[in-house]
């Protein structure tokens, strides 16, 4: 709990600040609709940044998201509408292509022994232009079609007893990815050695950890929610421009990583705070877009202040606290 | 001290918490000009703190510094130089990736038209190195020196600062003896030109032939002096321990089993021309004996699969077993307590229970998911076993004393009940009261029928402790010696290179 408190009362204080500016200048932010359209923008890149978490954790990085999240989406719409693939079949290829250049990218990290952020740095320029090759450049999208498919983006659970907004069903599916990775992160055996292998590889290996094996499992699992969340965004916007889909994806999940408390040192980091971390950014977005509609090129100069101001609030808690258990006990 | 001057160095009424431990309270002592002091306690009594504090990293809650009688604050590490005192820090801080040279003047460049004047450099670092006894070229990357040459450029690098005061916190805990001897050469050179030394060791041997005087710390608190003439083993022992010990070694021979460990024609990629064969024994304590840098950190890691073999094989209970990685060797029953324990056996940012537990976890796995409550059992066990001085099992182990971090290591392997058990320097950086539980532990595991091969440079540890005796010279095994055989001269010359003297 300690860890996330920073990032937690940040989040808490934007919010606040937003519902008030927002209600200043009359424009509409506690609205069931405004809420819902938050919510489901956290998901895709609340995905990629559990995703990342786990490569982060382990002293690594993953530049190629956005592009994957390009790939991945635009060729979902592409195999469905322009080749004609049914769907079952298009999906296990997303699967398959998600997992093949997350074991690409481990092997290569661990095998030759190359540095991470090159390995993804040429991920992040080729799978962008294999998406450009492969449409000729052209939009890719649904039309009126695959409705049923695209309620995974679009679809909303009504939520008992509360009108006027329902939970989007992408939102709940990020939740379900948060839940098993925290699970597998702080009570499986696996995730443990990942944390331990994370601060000292070589102790690590010594205690019969498969370090290797487990690196590669870390970019897998970062490579197959970086293709998950390209599909929800498709599903989502409907049609994709191959040259500029997912542009800057991967920055917003390292960004709401490091927010929610992973060091790019490796070894520390909770999912908790990386979705919290996410939502920060989001939310950051959103309100420039409602109360200051004409000063969107700012974002990201905002963004870029509140991350600084976040990980430097992250770590005035982390002292306090320390300091706080120091006097307690002196 | 002589009539009513002022000591060099005085410190007095010194305190210092941490979370959850009084490290000092109310420490005082005194350090006279061109005299050795050596500071004595068990792990975690505080020396490594209040020489800290003296070198300026951290600052005292409470207490007075005196230098020739005067008050002073040392506020920072630069401070601390400026006035002369020079810390060697019980772990090593080097940086690997650079040269010695640029080690030794780190933070202190001397520089020609902005630039950093690497002429300067390298013949300075090169007199330094001269003055400690090795002879390296000082452009050498550090990362590529054994752990023994990188403390003795720690050592230069200290005293290059051209300190008054000179602390070196366990100094010799990865030396080998000839680099002892040189270091101890140092000591006393630099005694003659009127430097005060305080002087850090758990190896009683040595305090006896330097030091001046004694004072020994018990948790946190002044445990009593010693003068010249009252050095003694047993003296010093008491007041470190507060009580007596009785019967150091507890060995007992005992009636080795069936065959637990057979290594054949074993070459370790270190000394790939020769061929090592040696035989283990279920409840047989083996000592590996020979200088540093004889190999037999290689041989053993060549046997966990740390590094792939060049050759030969491993039998283990009589099964060929193909060991290519560490994880193999745990599942075939083997481990290993690695030597460099920062670097090799702990995650320091993990609690201790965590780091008791790492090597257990897939053993105690429940499909998958942690066994918590094994890990508590493992922890609190091993906790009370070894004696580690920690306020609870959650804290961090970056934050231990640097002997109850070793403790924490041998823990981790102990808890695993091996079949086969390889020790590298087991007891290294140890207190006396600790490297008597670990004797004990090394001899209930051994009546249990676990098969130990320990590596130590301490001669008395291996007379005092082994059934048998291999030694090692320049990656060869040159004889193994019964325990009837044991002695340290025939030990000594199989560790050179000279042949076994004829059974007597
Ligand atoms: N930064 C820290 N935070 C919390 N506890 C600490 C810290 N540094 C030291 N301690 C604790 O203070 C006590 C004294 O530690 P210190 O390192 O001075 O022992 P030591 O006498 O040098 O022991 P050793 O012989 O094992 O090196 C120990 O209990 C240790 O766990
Ligand atoms: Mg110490």
């Amino acid at each position: 709990m300690k860890r996330i408190l920073g990032i937690l009362v940040l989040f808490i204080l934007v919010y606040i600040a937003t519902a008030v500016m927002a209600a200043n200048e009359g424009a509409e932010f506690l609205s069931g609709f405004t809420q819902e359209n938050l919510l489901r923008r956290v998901a895709p890149i609340g995905i990629l940044g559990i995703g990342v978490a786990f490569v982060i954790i382990t002293g690594g990085i993953d530049l190629s998201l956005g592009s994957m999240v390009c790939l991945i989406g635009v060729g979902v719409a592409w195999l469905l509408t322009d080749v004609g693939w049914p769907i079952w079949l298009t999906l296990s290829m997303a699967l398959l292509v998600s997992a093949a250049i997350g074991l690409f990218h481990g092997t290569l990290i661990t095998k030759l022994n190359l540095p991470p952020f090159v390995v993804t740095l040429c991920g992040l320029l080729m799978y962008r232009g294999i998406t450009r090759g492969f449409t000729q450049d052209q939009t890719a999208g649904f039309g009126t079609e695959f409705t049923g498919l695209r309620q995974l983006s679009k679809g909303e659970i009504p939520v008992p007893f509360v009108e006027g907004f329902q939970m989007p069903v992408p939102f709940v599916l990020m939740l379900v990815v948060a839940v098993i990775a925290a699970i597998f992160l702080n009570k499986t055996v696996a995730g443990r050695h990942l944390m331990a292998l994370g601060n000292n590889e070589e102790a690590a290996r010594l205690s019969g950890v498969r370090t290797t094996a487990l690196t590669i499992l870390a970019y897998v699992i970062c490579s197959v929610l970086a293709g998950f969340a390209g599909l929800l965004h498709i599903l989502e916007v409907g049609l994709e421009q191959p040259a500029t889909a997912g542009n800057f994806f991967e920055l917003f999940a390292i960004a709401a990583a490091v927010l929610g408390g992973c060091s790019l040192r490796g070894g520390t980091g909770t999912i908790a705070g990386v979705v919290i971390g996410t939502a920060l950014i989001q939310l950051l977005r959103q309100m420039i877009t409602i109360v200051f509609p004409r000063q969107q090129s700012m974002e990201y100069l905002m963004i870029g202040a509140v991350l600084l101001v976040g990980v430097i609030a992250d770590e005035l808690v982390r002292r306090a606290v320390a300091k706080r258990r120091a006097a307690r006990i002196g | 001290m002589s009539g009513n001057e002022s000591p060099l160095l005085e410190v007095r009424g010194i305190g210092k918490q941490f979370p959850g431990v009084r490290a000092l309270h109310d420490v005082g002592f005194h350090l006279n000009g061109g005299e050795v002091l050596a500071l004595l306690g068990e792990n975690g009594a505080g020396k490594s703190t209040l020489m800290k504090i003296l070198a300026g990293v951290q600052p005292p809650d409470s207490g007075e510094i005196l230098l020739e009688g005067e008050a002073v604050r040392i506020d920072s590490v630069q401070d601390a130089m400026e006035r002369g005192i020079a810390l060697i820090h019980q772990e090593l801080n080097l940086a690997t990736n650079l040269s010695i040279g640029a080690n030794i003047f780190l933070g202190r460049e001397p520089r020609k038209f902005g630039l950093i004047d690497e002429a300067t450099i390298n013949a300075e670092a090169r007199r330094f190195l001269d003055l400690v006894g090795l002879k390296i070229d000082p452009r050498e990357v550090v990362g590529n020196l054994t752990i023994g040459r990188q403390q003795m450029v720690e050592i230069a690098k200290a005293l290059s600062i051209d300190a008054r005061i000179l602390i070196m916190d366990e100094p010799t805990s990865s030396l080998s003896s000839k680099e002892t001897e040189s270091l101890f050469a140092v000591i006393k050179d630099l005694r003659k030109r009127g430097v005060s030394i305080i002087y850090i060791s758990h190896r009683l041997g040595e305090v006896k032939e330097l030091a001046d005087r004694v004072t020994v710390l018990r948790d946190g608190e002044n445990a009593g002096d010693l003068e010249r003439h009252e050095i003694e083993h047993d003296r010093m022992v008491s007041l470190m321990v507060g009580r007596d010990l009785s019967q150091f070694y507890p060995h007992e021979p005992h009636a080795a089993g069936d065959m637990a460990l057979e290594v054949r024609d074993l070459r370790s990629p270190a000394h790939p021309k020769h061929a090592v064969s040696f035989q283990l024994r279920a409840g047989e304590i083996v000592g590996l004996a020979g200088l540093v840098g004889a190999g037999r950190t290689e041989l053993i890691e060549t046997i966990f699969g740390v590094t792939h073999s060049a050759g030969g094989e491993v039998r283990v209970a009589g099964q060929k077993v193909d060991i290519r990685s560490p994880r193999d060797a745990i599942q075939a029953g083997l481990a290993l307590a690695p030597e460099d324990r920062k670097q090799q056996g702990l995650v320091l940012e993990m609690a201790v229970r965590e780091n008791l537990s790492l090597a257990s976890l897939s053993r105690d796995q429940r499909h998958g998911f942690l066994n918590l409550k094994k890990e508590s059992e493992i922890s609190e066990e091993m906790i009370g076993k070894m004696r580690v001085k920690t306020p609870t099992d959650r804290q961090v182990v970056r934050y231990l004393s640097g002997g109850n971090q070793q403790k924490v290591v041998l823990g981790k392997w102990l808890a695993m009940k091996p079949r086969v058990l390889l020790l590298d320097e087991p007891t290294r950086g140890i207190d006396v009261g600790a490297k008597q539980e670990i004797y004990a532990l090394m001899e209930e595991l051994a009546r249990d029928g676990v098969a130990i091969l320990f590596v130590s440079s301490e001669m008395e540890e291996v007379l005092g402790m082994s059934d048998r005796t291999l030694v090692m010279h320049e990656g060869r095994l040159t004889g193994e010696l019964q325990r009837s055989e044991l002695s340290e001269e025939a030990v000594m010359r199989l560790a050179t290179g000279g042949a076994k003297a004829a059974a007597a």
